[in-house]
């Protein structure tokens, strides 16, 4: 197990102040000034060499994306945007990071925003953060108060400001391009890329998007070493990671350990383990409601880490781990997510706006086994023909789930094909 | 759903912000660069739906466009693309219950239920008395205080039945509980206390 003194998030819980004495006795804005002075490159460097990488679900080393960012600043400024629209069905990490360790983001924003030479970031969190927010902007008033963000932000003698942006209750703006163009104050319809936000993103500037925990953690890595961090997890898949267990266990809760932690370990360890024991286990969603799902029998050797979980299928994504034991109506609860990303869709391709319909009425019929067997080899097909034919991954997000409900319980869903088939044959003779 | 449906048949006549209001819808603009101020019409929105009662009238949306240099059509399908705002009354208390799978495997079935049992309402109805609203939302974020529900700006978390029963009774009362977990856990730390951090736990 992660000891103590290795977690970055020692206020998780939210059992100390979060404003800024608090942090400051936890060791955020230590000599901020001095962690700047390894200069733009140098922190990328640092970045890159810790093997960060993006928290947010897609698993992109954070120091590669910010050096994607132009070397000189010309005519368009520079942005950072952070991305804390946690919206992921099974993911609520960031809210504990943003209500509990509101500095370690500030902070971050700071390091991360002057290493790719920009002056402002902006931080979008979702509109039902209402309280959340409030912490936040408390905290950013705070930092400025203090002269920690501003014109001379941390005595470093670089400009840095920091703005709150809340959203109004869009899913989508989780994707970055949406989330750009929500911020820009239109409808949050994802971009086609190119052009990437890092040549044309905020207001046609140079931009990068990063999770709440990306940026959070970047402060202690540049104070600690990139070799402390790289030297927690595995190969590829270093440092620690913020899980969110929920679902069926005996004690749902939200704790940092390593990366490449065995599930079970995770699960019995930090939850209490699988309500009614490990053998009542059915299945688990391991990264956030758009990762396949695992039987029992995969779950039994999991680690949790991007490229393990990439292997067998499915994702570490925001590694939000929905646990589902043996009473779960299991087409049900996928049926449930096919309604989600139905009612998520932005409606701008055609493929997703129509397909996540047609999915969720579809999936609807197999939770009451009113199809017919082909039906599931047909509705395989459908979620292969959304996935990768759409601007944004929101299509692939809602054809995974069904697609790992087929691959591992196809069998549950012919039976209730056929036990329907059959109540219905003995209605009519009756 | 059509876009009558969502929308208020009555409608008031007028809407302007208040003095503070205005001041901080000035303040507010200011936080994104020249010429981009339409950046600031989702805040604007907000803003107008807390000044009146929760919900935005189309004279609003009249006036944020003016405000913002923005044509009306852009601004009211902002309004309609965002689930929070509301462009039609809702009661004085909008229950918005988390239905999304980490929810309902932790019951939030007995949640609408209680819900349901007191006032006879489902998704998208209000109570006889007009001071309960009720809409199923997605995914609150919160999935391991499932289940969540959110009254107005605050999350009620790791409810059931009779939890949620307790709720509503404060909320008829207007003493509303403290917001967070019904059971009083702190934030996301597992029932019962935490298998980490314990060392750095201050003494009660």
């Amino acid at each position: 197990m992660l000891k103590d003194t290795d977690r970055i998030f020692t206020n998780l819980y939210g059992w100390m102040d979060p404003g800024l004495a608090g942090a400051k006795k936890r060791g955020d804005w230590q000599n901020t000034a001095k962690l700047l002075q390894l200069g733009h490159d140098g922190i990328v460097e640092q970045i890159k060499a810790s093997g960060l990488r993006g928290r947010g679900g897609a698993g992109f080393p954070t120091g590669l994306k910010w050096s994607f960012m132009p070397k000189e600043v010309g005519a368009r400024p520079h942005y950072l945007v952070v991305n804390a629209d946690e919206s992921e069905p099974g993911t609520c990490k960031d809210r504990d990071i943003i209500r509990h360790e509101p500095h370690k983001l500030l902070e971050g924003c700071v390091v991360a925003g002057f290493a790719m030479r920009a002056h402002a970031a902006y931080i979008y969190i979702r509109g039902e953060f209402v309280n959340e927010a409030r912490r936040l902007q408390a905290a950013i008033d705070e930092a400025y108060d203090a002269g920690l963000l501003g014109d001379n932000a941390a005595k470093s003698g670089w400009k840095f400001d920091i703005y709150l942006h809340r959203g109004a209750g869009a899913y989508i703006c989780g994707e970055e391009t949406a989330l750009i163009e929500s911020l820009e104050g239109k409808k949050g319809q994802p971009r086609l890329k190119p052009p990437f936000p890092a040549g044309a993103g905020l207001y046609g500037c140079p931009t990068t998007v990063n999770n709440v925990e990306s940026i959070a953690v970047t402060p202690t890595i540049l104070r600690r070493g990139a070799d402390w961090f790289s030297g927690l997890g595995k190969e590829n898949n270093t440092g620690t990671k913020l899980f969110c267990i929920s679902g069926h266990v005996n004690r749902p809760c939200n704790v940092e350990e390593e990366m490449g932690i065995p599930l079970r370990e995770l699960i019995e360890k930090h939850a209490g383990g699988v309500r009614g024991g490990w053998d009542n286990l059915l299945a688990v969603i391991p990264g956030g409601s758009s990762t396949p799902l695992m039987p029992q029998a995969v779950c039994n050797t999991m680690t949790m880490d991007f490229d393990a979980l990439k292997e067998a299928g499915t994702g570490l994504g925001t590694a939000g781990v929905i646990v589902m034991d043996k009473s779960t109506d299991i087409v049900k609860a996928i049926a449930r997510l096919s309604y989600f990303y139905k009612h998520e869709s932005c409606g701008q391709c055609t493929p997703c706006r129509e397909g996540t319909g047609w999915m969720w009425r579809m999936m609807e019929r197999l939770v009451r086994g009113d199809a017919e067997i082909h039906e599931i080899e047909t509705l395989e097909q459908v979620t292969r023909q959304v996935e990768g034919h759409t601007i944004c991954a929101l299509g692939d997000a809602a054809a995974w789930p069904i697609q790992g409900l087929i691959k591992h319980f196809r069998p549950e869903i012919e039976r209730r094909i056929n036990a329907h088939r059959t109540a219905v044959a003995v209605e009519a003779a009756e | 759903m059509s876009i009558e449906a969502r929308i208020a048949a009555d409608q008031p006549d007028s809407f302007a912000f208040t003095r503070e209001n205005v001041a901080e819808a000035k303040r507010i603009i200011t936080k994104y660069p020249k010429g981009r101020q339409a950046s600031a019409v989702m805040p604007l929105l907000d803003l107008a739906q807390r000044q009146h009662d929760n919900w935005i009238p189309m004279k609003a949306i009249e006036m944020i466009a003016a405000k913002l240099d923005m044509a009306e059509i852009r601004v009211l399908e902002v309004a309609t693309f965002y689930t929070m705002f509301n462009l039609k009354p809702v009661g004085k208390y909008f229950l918005q219950a988390c239905t999304t799978t980490p929810c309902w495997l932790r019951g939030s079935d007995n949640m609408m239920r209680c819900i349901k049992d007191r006032y006879g309402i489902s998704s998208g109805e209000t109570s006889d008395c007009g001071r309960f609203t009720l809409l199923e939302v997605e995914c609150l974020g919160a999935c391991v205080n499932a289940p969540i529900l959110q009254v107005n700006d605050d999350f009620y978390e790791d409810l059931d039945y009779a939890g949620t029963g307790a709720l509503l009774d404060s909320l008829e009362a207007d003493a509303p509980l403290p917001f967070g977990s019904i059971t009083g856990r702190s934030g996301s730390e597992a029932d019962g206390g935490s298998t980490t951090l314990q060392e750095l736990k201050p003494a009660e």
